[in-house]
């Protein structure tokens, strides 16, 4: 009898543990960023990569992390009205983790190569596309100017038309959100809270220099995976 | 039809004027002024750019209003320039641009001045404390109590995602909070606003960087003026 009502004890304790491991919920830590703050300088000041990084990704993932949960919570107790409710903020906070994880990787210091221009088949798929690096800038430039509130600015890849995009979302909309064969290549946060500190009103400077810091090697090597 | 130039030179030049001259000549420039429609400026604040601080500093108003506002204002005035929006008044063309939700070029600059318009004068030098009379009243009926007001529209304003404005508004006699975002305002939903708070980042980055939370606190203590919000309703009252 006592042997039995251990092993059950023993059973139950194992079978608790149970459910969360098959659930499995992982939830997100803030990315560190593989240059210091200030290295970016002048083109992004080290005042706002800190601010970037610390405040307004980690409060993303803190947000993202915590509407996982709730979701979570939500599906198990067959609560679909919650889990439909929660589906702006995952797409919010979501969105803003996966948006800025892209933008640290797409930034790095002019002397690790942040600005050098792509050679290869990333620089030639562009001359082919767009005529020029430049002509791409200019264009980048201008939809990244024009819009309107918060967003990204964004150069993709179709992966099933293997072609080179342009293209802006609002918010934290990630870029799927405007097709769902569009791979992210170079993502440009134009919220003002991007540039604001340094450039003010004026987003069109910030859009210029930071050029200087795009990190065009890994661009390439996401490219060359898409399109080998 | 006397020039503007004509009507001020015989203003000036005669230190008296017999009361029927005068009264010419006020209708004639009255006119005038019409003939020409209401115009787009850019209105300065009702008081200094300095006097909101230490609340929302000096550097804040001369970007907000000097360049943001600003550009808004010029960028409108080049839009609508030779066009049938020139010459209507600001808020017609905000109705007329927003084309039921599927906006043409000149609705965001045009909302975007009439936004910051209103922004303005919902602040005053030593604003906060509490609403009186038939606002408190309204509030009372409606939220249950100004603190249940502050606690709504402190959630919309935090929650609006991205760039965009929160609101009181006058609807069906009836107060609400509502949010919008980017340069979208109730007077496209045909709701009276009573008092907005712009949360676009550009309004608090200078004074709270990321801390949203602390500017609407902020905005609700110790700028917000409620003496502006009682005359709008008033006047949203008599057209309802």
């Amino acid at each position: 009898m006592a042997l039995r009502t251990l092993a059950t004890r023993k059973t139950l304790g194992a079978l608790s543990r149970f459910p969360q491991q098959l659930r499995g919920l992982q939830t997100f830590t803030l990315p560190d960023l593989p240059y210091d703050y200030g290295a970016l300088e002048p083109a992004i000041s080290g005042d706002i990569m800190q601010l970037h990084h610390q405040k307004h990704h980690q409060t993303y993932i803190t947000n993202y992390n915590k509407a996982l949960e709730q979701l979570d919570d939500a599906i198990a107790k067959g609560d679909a009205s919650t889990a439909v409710k929660l589906q702006s903020a995952i797409k919010f906070n979501g969105g803003g983790h996966v948006n800025h994880s892209i933008f640290w990787k797409n930034l790095a210091p002019t002397k690790e190569g942040g600005g050098e221009p792509p050679h290869g088949s990333l620089g030639w798929a562009i001359d082919q596309s767009y005529g020029s690096v430049g002509k791409l800038i200019a264009k980048m430039n201008a939809e990244g100017a024009a819009v309107q509130g918060s967003g990204w600015v964004w150069l993709a890849v179709d992966k099933e038309l293997k072609r080179l995009v342009v293209e802006t979302t609002a918010n934290q909309d990630p870029l799927v959100t405007k097709g769902p064969s569009l791979v992210p290549l170079i993502g440009i946060d134009v919220w003002e809270h991007a540039y604001y500190l340094q450039y003010k009103n004026v987003r069109p400077d910030y859009l210029k220099s930071i050029w200087k810091v795009i990190n065009w090697k890994y661009v390439s090597e996401i490219y060359e995976k898409e399109c080998p | 039809m006397a020039s503007v130039t004509t009507i001020v030179s015989q203003l000036t030049s005669s230190a008296f004027l017999p009361a029927t001259e005068f009264c010419r000549l006020s209708q004639s420039l009255l006119h005038w002024s019409q003939m020409q429609g209401p115009g787009i400026d850019l209105k300065p604040p009702p008081y200094a750019l300095d006097a909101l601080e230490p609340h929302m500093s000096k550097d804040t108003l001369e970007y907000h209003w000097g360049k943001h506002h600003r550009g808004y204002v010029n960028n409108l005035k080049k839009q609508i320039e030779g066009t049938e929006l020139d010459g209507m008044s600001l808020e017609n063309i905000i109705l007329a641009s927003y084309n039921k939700g599927d906006v043409l070029p000149a609705f965001n600059n045009a909302a975007q001045v009439w936004n910051h318009d209103f922004f303005w004068e919902s602040m005053k030098p030593g604003g906060g404390g509490k609403p009186s009379g038939e606002l408190l009243e309204l509030i009372n009926r409606d939220f249950g109590s100004f603190e249940s007001l502050i606690k709504e529209f402190t959630i919309a304003a935090t929650t609006q995602f991205g760039s965009g404005w929160a609101w009181l508004v006058y609807n069906d006699k009836k107060l609400e909070v509502v949010k919008s975002p980017n340069a979208i305002n109730p007077l496209v939903l045909g709701y009276h606003p009573l008092l907005t708070i712009d949360v676009w980042e550009h309004a608090y980055y200078l004074d709270f960087k990321n801390l949203r939370a602390d500017y609407i606190s902020t905005f609700l203590d110790k700028l917000v003026s409620w003496d502006a919000v009682s005359s709008r309703l008033e006047a949203a009252k008599v057209l309802e």
